[in-house]
């Protein structure tokens, strides 16, 4: 790519530029949200569900007026019918087909139970919902999402949460290379820029992050330097990286240099 | 009638998911519902009825990641 034209990233028929996903929770106020929302240049948002009486509106009216499309998630659902019922009350009250399911298999890792999320994503693929699955980086469970009908993964990078980056960089390279067509997102466990980076020059085609925004010391200042992480690291991968090789080479031309002679 | 709404024991006297979410005050377009597990569709709140010992979800925008 060449920079005049235009790098899209298509999701079940939508069209966006920017390849940063961002959540929406644990930001210190709402005004940083909406700062970061803009700093990092999200066109799409997490949400979630909350039982009634416990907050306000306030979040609902910032997220509308950020102009982000949102990505309603069933966080917290421990078993396929929770997270079918969830995605449904979420479609109706968020008027968006796409849903982040998450069927959560561990409470300490917050493993995903990719049985139960195959089974769920078969269920709501078949009645219509667009579905962006929060996986491992099990190349047998993508193929199983994608024989349910989903046509975006998220893979992990780490447990939600931890900032550690990518835990296993085979996995993900693998996964990557074993399926070129299918849009991948990270979603999880990245820390730093530097790890956003690592994925998009792997190939993925965008990253999903809340904590190490909205946690990082300046969210606002973050979501800038993840957003331009995520733009280099998908301009490197265009642009193809060289190899890394063991022995020096030199960059300057030799011959003709002063000094030089032939060895 | 006692229900349990949102995970807690709840005292009503609404017949229906659309007169219990009357009785709450809350706006229709507002939440999305779920009556013991399944959902309750808005268009179906006023023919959904509800009986003694229903879980009742009653569910608003909230932030996620």
């Amino acid at each position: 790519m060449d920079g005049s034209s235009p790098d899209r990233l298509v999701l079940y028929g939508e069209t966006v530029v920017s390849r940063l996903l961002l959540g929406t929770a644990q930001y210190p106020s709402p005004d940083r949200l909406a700062r970061a929302v803009a700093a990092g240049g999200a066109e799409i948002v997490t949400v979630s569900l909350r039982r009634e009486g416990t907050g306000g509106t306030a979040f609902w009216e910032l997220v509308r007026a950020s102009g982000a499309r949102v990505l309603p998630n069933t966080a917290g659902c421990r078993s396929v019918s929770e997270a079918v019922t969830t995605a449904h009350m979420a479609r109706e009250l968020f008027e968006t087909p796409w849903i982040k399911l998450e069927v959560i298999g561990d409470d300490d890792t917050l493993q995903p139970d990719v049985f139960g999320l195959v089974e769920a994503a078969r269920i709501l693929c078949a009645e219509g919902f667009e579905v962006f699955p929060y996986t491992t980086d099990d190349l047998g469970v993508a193929n199983r999402l994608l024989d349910a009908g989903c046509r975006v993964l998220m893979p992990w990078a780490a447990p939600i949460g931890t900032g550690q980056g990518v835990s296993d960089p085979y996995a993900l390279r693998s996964l990557r290379a074993r399926l070129p067509e299918v849009v991948m997102i990270v979603d999880a466990g990245l820390g730093r820029p530097s790890h956003a980076a690592e994925v998009m020059e792997m190939g993925y085609d965008a990253v999903l992050l809340n904590t190490a925004v909205a946690k990082a010391g300046d969210p606002v200042a973050m979501a800038r330097a993840f957003g331009l992480a995520v733009e280099a690291g998908r301009l490197a991968h265009l642009a193809r990286a060289i190899e890394a090789r063991d022995m020096a080479a030199p960059s300057t031309p030799v011959a003709g240099t002063p000094f030089w002679t032939d060895p | 009638m006692r229900i349990v709404l949102n995970g807690k024991a709840h005292e009503t006297g609404a017949l229906t998911l659309a007169a219990l979410l009357e009785e709450m005050g809350v706006g229709e377009n507002r939440v999305a519902t779920a009556v013991n597990g399944r959902f309750a569709p808005r268009p179906m709140r006023a023919a959904t009825p509800l009986s003694d010992g229903d879980a009742v979800e009653v569910v608003s925008p909230m932030e996620g990641g």
